[in-house]
């Protein structure tokens, strides 16, 4: 499958299928810091990934500035 | 893994409520936890008009379009911050969202006015960027509801943004700070808009799953200033903390907020405390906050083995 992920953006190609959970921890993410979602729509960790698939692994913290600078 | 609600597929677990939800439910769940931290916290009501900090991020449209979507009367303020294609590219975001729902936005250019970029003027005085845009923007922030006669701005701060920020504040014990931490704080004087974090309640994860959901069209990329700034440190270690054990973010939020509200009402002191909520146990005399104390109701057990 093909594999999207941000922050930089590259793309890898991981042989499935594969359960979301697994890739996961494959890529060494934690589940709380990323969603990740196949062609439009979110999947879960329970979800199983096949080989034909385009996922992208969506970060979702955000934020810079200091401890109290507004986002 | 299904809906917790209608059995459907779902698209999101939700491990510190022990839920799931499919795309519609989790769209009722945000929405939910907006009104519910709009009205508890008393934040404004459909009345009021709202100007909503808008960046083009997830955060930020997200509170727009829940905002909207319930017919609160709002309108979006956007500043411009000058940082090349991120500006440009969030700015595009930004008009095109309003547009196609309708929503006033008010623009603030830095470059125009201020007459330079954030990354210049923060050079220029010899501060960290991030610290030179949080200035600016809370300025025009407030300037902007204030002039143009908003009855409250609020910001796209979710749980996590919450969090972080009180691990921060904790960790420096930055106490001023601590005490200002809250969901909403008062227009207390004159030239001083109201202002409301309405996502409180919800975590970041579950913002961007909406925004997915919902087809927002945000801005992915992070802002090239914020790499390797502090926020995103203390929310990585809190993220590894819910991992461990779900709840750990809003415990820590919600309980600080618990606390803060009780310390506003008259603090007791530990004597006054005590005083208020024991009593001596009626079988050993011994104070406790039952009638019988722990110690006599585990004898009681024992003896009955």
């Amino acid at each position: 499958m093909k594999v999207l992920l941000n922050h930089p953006v590259r793309e890898l190609d991981i042989p499935g299928p594969k359960r979301v959970k697994d890739l996961l921890q494959e890529l060494a993410l934690l589940p709380e810091s990323v969603l990740v979602v196949r062609g439009d729509d979110l999947v879960t960790e329970d979800d199983t990934l096949r080989d034909n698939d385009r996922v992208e692994i969506r970060p979702v913290m955000s934020g810079g500035g200091g401890t109290n600078a507004l986002p | 893994m299904r809906c917790r609600k209608c059995s459907n597929k779902a698209v999101l677990g939700i491990p510190r409520h022990h839920t799931a939800f499919c795309g519609t439910c989790l769209t009722d769940f945000v929405s939910q936890q907006v009104v519910r931290a709009i009205k508890e916290e008393d934040m404004f009501t459909k009345a009021d008009r709202v100007l909503v900090a808008v960046s083009g991020g997830k955060d930020s449209l997200t509170l727009l379009d829940v905002l909207h979507r319930l017919r609160y009367d709002v309108a979006g303020l956007y500043v411009d911050l000058g940082i090349g294609e991120y500006s440009r590219v969030s700015k595009s975001k930004v008009e095109r969202f309003t547009q196609t729902r309708g929503i006033t936005l008010h623009v603030h250019e830095v470059l125009e006015k201020e007459g330079a970029g954030i990354n210049d003027l923060s050079d220029r005085i010899h501060r960290p960027a991030c610290s030179t845009c949080g200035t600016i923007k809370r300025y025009h922030f407030n300037r902007t509801a204030v002039e143009q006669g908003y009855a409250v701005l609020a910001t796209g701060h979710n749980l996590d943004d919450e969090a972080a920020r009180l691990m921060g504040n904790v960790l420096h014990w930055q106490t001023d700070y601590l005490e200002k931490q809250g969901p909403s704080l008062p227009d207390s004087l004159d030239g001083f808009a109201k202002k409301v974090k309405p996502l409180f309640r919800v975590a970041e994860r579950e913002v961007a799953a909406y925004a997915i959901v919902n087809r927002l069209d945000y801005i992915v990329e992070e802002c090239p200033n914020a790499n390797g700034a502090k926020m995103l440190l203390y929310k990585d270690v809190l993220n590894r903390l819910e991992h461990e054990s779900p709840g750990t973010k809003q415990m820590f939020y919600w309980g600080f907020l618990a606390m803060q509200k009780k310390g506003s009402r008259q603090r007791l002191s530990m004597a006054e405390n005590d005083r208020a909520i024991l009593q001596p146990c009626l079988k050993c005399s011994q104070p406790t906050t039952s009638e019988v104390c722990g110690y006599c109701r585990m004898m009681a057990r024992a003896q009955t083995v």
